[in-house]
């Protein structure tokens, strides 16, 4: 069968075609923006949107029964952001926490553009908080004034006599007072306040104190709605064979047995594979079970893991780019006392979020409807006008609860999305198409945190100082080729491969880093904590290597390189007081810190290990954090106790390894996360800040392995460098 | 047809007797906070009482449990006086992240707590141990079990 729908190229999407479709939603009226009470259309100025739209009208619905709804513009896959968006706005607006809720906005850059990523509509990189905590404040304090206004109009009275208390606005001196759901349809209308006043942080009754989390109640009653969960009339459920390798494509297929199935409806060919469609998963899973599908693999990965690591090896010891050339690294490696030279390998390694991929489709006449997860609905939205033909603006998203993401779900060729958008299509679509990735497809499914190798040669003087720093990173990009090219790759160097390694905190006068960009079939994404998921465990396992080298306790030779950073050492040294690190441990114990700054955030954690014989036991974690203002600090604690257990199932096991081209693991038998016997005991520290917030989602990640990896030689004197760490 | 009692309530439907329960209940009867998370027994997103016990409705046919006879419990049905203890612990603590697997958990902590009014921590990572959770709010889960035995008591 010839291939009947227009191919666009997946792996490259047109980055110049992305920024005019884009341009198109940002630069004029668009529709599906939000228009509560006052129906106000809200265009955005020409030249694109003002940074900061604080209109209430934009965020909030406020309901008669005093409900106040947050349109939230990020996406929730389980990092609290919007309890923590609510949790601004509530500050601000003197709302009663209990009548706070959160809906998902929807897919309208020019109003919800994230502002770190403009202008775009994403979730990611842990800037949610960062970028939205001023702006959420000052739509609360925008939406408090204009309740205060129409009160004072209502009661004619001055509004400064007017004050508002958990969701109760109220004029003392008349003894009048009104709950929000009554005022808002004569507030919506009042023009939006030119400028805001914000609390002092001393004011604050939400911000830094315990709030319940909004999405509980619906996810411990199996009420929550994720994308798996949408049922359309006369839905059919796909799911997609797709080449055992990557790379390859498909020549021909033999669909008989598969129609022989009962509920199965129709067999279709998408650039991307074969796609079965049934009646119900059950008949998708079985149809596509017994399709026959004849591939061409000319053009696939056929290599193994064994070779693809040994060609890094042969590059890292060529010339590379310089992503790093600060002093004289090679004198100053030359003048060294004593040395040390490492390498790391690094796995590829998949999200396995629970919810496995999945969205829904639904074509009409005059545009396209999708209900999906995902962290980037500008993608999206791109990806589907382009294959089914339609202006940005008669795409509709709806954004559902994610099933967990770490990344997946924020992909820049929006693999899924086109995949459901081809089968539509294939289908001129007759019906709304459910498309159900399995998880063995979620496991070889590709788009997985890269492969990468690094070797570092790095010396210390007599006194124990460091006198230069040669770095090597092997590894594929990440960025290049995707819509975010240009923020984040110059001259050939992602930042996103290095990071961590040439911003690091720690004073290296004289360092070197160069990047080698592997080529590979085989799709990459970030992972949570993207590049920071592999340099932290490099520089922090150097770093106690060269600790011990010099004769150093590894706490104070960290201590030691962050002179003038008094942030970064107070999360070092309250790590150390909390964590008892100068108390002895039993024998077949050991403990190890590591020290990692990223998204903005600075987090140590010290571990404890236990270890008998080659089997080894994480059993405490003691972290610190300091991400500016903790919102949420309940959900400051929860992201870090995550991070340890999601990050840990990569340091004990986690690896995805192919052979001859072909991924060998297949479910959780063969990438299981952690389990609940596994995880250590937590204790989460946050250090009281008045700075601005920064990341929380990711920085948890980062120093977990290599505090292991340094307890585990601090327990038996061996270095573990390669993750997963097996102790042999 | 295939009747199956589900949540107090006999249902009838057309299905093949070896389809998955997991698919009866969410293609069928639309309860979908049962979830799909590994088809294969090895994550407990799908789990379910079956007479109370805690089964992976993804590895279980219906024929196995058809007849009206055998009680199914899903999320939706969860009632009695240790299913609130555990929800309600699960809410106090927050325990829930992205909220995938917790349905499962929970049916899971349900059983565990039915059959252990006191359970120690390696009670409940014996109990627990076929529910992955990938956000890794396995701390938290601890913790919830220990308060809702602590209610009941």
């Amino acid at each position: 069968m010839k291939l009947t729908t227009k191919n666009i190229s997946l792996e490259h999407p047109a980055r110049r075609e992305f920024l005019q479709a884009t341009a198109v939603l940002t630069g004029a009226f668009v529709i599906g923006a939000f228009v509560p009470f006052a129906k106000r259309v809200y265009a955005a100025s020409a030249g694109g949107p003002a940074a900061g739209i604080r209109d209430p009208n934009v965020f909030l619905k406020i309901g008669a029964d005093n409900t106040v709804t947050l349109l939230s513009k990020h996406f929730e896959m389980g990092q609290g952001i919007s309890t923590g968006m609510a949790t601004a706005v509530a500050e601000e607006l003197d709302a009663d926490w209990s009548k706070m809720r959160c809906e998902f906005a929807p897919n309208n850059p020019a109003l919800y553009q994230n502002l770190a990523f403009a202008p775009y509509m994403v979730t990611g990189g842990s800037t949610s908080m960062m970028e939205s905590f001023t702006q959420m404040r000052e739509v609360g304090a925008a939406a408090r004034a204009m309740l205060v206004g129409a009160a004072a109009a209502k009661w004619n009275v001055p509004a400064a006599q007017i004050s508002v208390h958990k969701g109760v606005v109220r004029h003392k001196a008349s003894g009048r007072s009104a709950m929000f759901g009554e005022l808002a349809p004569d507030a919506m209308r009042l023009p939006v306040p030119e400028k805001v006043e914000l609390k002092d942080a001393k004011q604050w009754q939400l911000i830094g104190k315990r709030a319940p989390r909004l999405d509980s109640v619906e996810k411990t009653t199996g009420k929550a709605g994720f994308a798996l969960d949408i049922r359309r009339p006369g839905m059919l459920t796909a799911m997609v064979s797709r080449p055992p390798q990557f790379g390859g494509t498909a020549v021909s297929f033999d669909a008989a047995a598969a129609k022989k199935i009962d509920g199965v409806v129709e067999v279709v060919q998408i650039p991307q594979g074969i796609a079965v469609l049934a009646k119900d998963t059950w008949s998708a899973i079985r149809g596509r079970e017994v399709l026959k599908v004849i591939w061409d693999m000319s053009k696939a990965e056929s290599r193994s893991t064994d070779a693809i690591v040994a060609e890094y090896r042969q590059m890292s010891g060529s010339k590379g780019l310089p992503a790093l050339r600060r002093g004289d690294a090679a004198a100053g490696f030359a003048k060294a006392a004593k040395t040390i030279d490492a390498e790391f390998v690094f796995p590829h390694l998949a999200h396995a979020p629970m919810e496995p991929l999945n969205c829904v489709l639904e074509l009409r006449a005059d545009g396209a409807e999708l209900w999906s997860g995902s962290q980037l609905q500008s993608i999206d939205t791109y990806v589907l006008s382009k294959v089914l033909g339609f202006k940005p603006e008669q795409i509709r998203i709806n954004t559902l609860l994610g099933g967990g993401s770490f990344g997946r779900r924020g992909n820049p060729v929006g693999d899924w999305v086109a995949e459901v958008a081809m089968i539509a299509k294939a289908i001129n679509g007759r019906a709304p198409v459910h498309l159900v990735w399995t998880r063995e497809d979620d496991i070889k499914g590709g788009f997985y945190r890269p492969m990468a190798l690094h070797r570092v040669k790095a010396g210390v003087d007599s006194a124990g100082r460091i006198t230069g720093w040669q770095h090597q990173v092997v590894t594929k990009s990440i960025f290049t080729g995707t819509p975010f090219e240009g923020g984040a790759v110059k001259e050939g160097v992602d930042h996103s491969s290095v990071e961590g390694v040439v911003d690091t905190p720690y004073a290296i006068s004289d360092m070197a880093v160069d990047l080698h960009n592997a080529k590979s079939p085989v799709p990459v994404l970030w992972w949570r904590s993207v590049g920071h998921s592999h340099t932290a465990h490099v520089m922090e396992t150097v770093m106690d290597d060269l600790a011990r080298t010099a004769g150093k306790d590894p706490m104070a030779f960290r201590l030691g390189l962050l002179e003038g950073k008094p942030r970064d050492i107070a999360v070092l040294k309250l790590a150390a007081q909390k964590s008892g690190w100068d108390r002895p441990l039993r024998k077949g114990r050991g403990r190890g810190i590591a020290y990692h700054f990223s998204f903005g955030t600075r987090v140590a954690m010290v571990a404890e290990v236990t270890v008998k014989d080659a089997a080894y036991k994480v059993e405490r974690i003691v972290a610190v954090v300091d991400c500016g203002v903790a919102v949420n600090p309940d959900v400051v604690k929860a992201q870090i106790e995550g991070s340890i257990g999601f990050a840990l199932s990569s340091v004990l096991r986690n690896q995805i390894t192919l052979n001859k081209g072909v991924v060998e693991q297949n479910n959780y038998n063969d990438y299981e996360p952690t389990r609940i016997r596994e995880m250590p005991k937590v204790e989460v520290h946050i250090i009281k800040s008045a700075e601005a917030p920064s990341g929380i989602g990711e920085p948890g990640v980062p120093p977990l392995a290599p505090a292991i990896s340094n307890a585990l030689f601090a327990a038996t004197g061996k270095r573990v460098r390669a993750l997963p760490l097996t102790l042999v | 047809m295939v009747t199956l009692n589900v949540n107090g309530k006999n249902e009838e439907m057309d299905v093949s007797p070896e389809m998955p329960l997991l698919w009866a209940l969410r293609d069928r009867l639309n309860l979908t906070g049962t979830k799909y998370g590994c088809g294969r027994a090895m994550c407990g997103a799908c789990t379910v009482h079956v007479d109370g016990e805690a089964i992976r409705s993804c590895s279980i046919m219906v024929g196995t449990v058809a007849g009206g006879k055998k009680k199914i419990t899903t999320i939706e049905g969860a009632s009695g006086k240790v299913a609130a203890a555990v929800i309600n612990a699960w809410q106090k603590l927050d325990v829930v992240q992205c909220g995938y697997c917790q349905s499962g958990q929970i049916m899971s902590a349900i059983t565990l707590l039915s059959k252990n009014s006191k359970p120690t921590d390696t009670d409940i990572d014996l109990g627990m141990e076929g529910n992955i959770c990938r956000c890794g709010t396995y701390v938290r889960i601890r913790q919830a079990i220990h308060q809702a035995a602590k209610s009941l008591a």
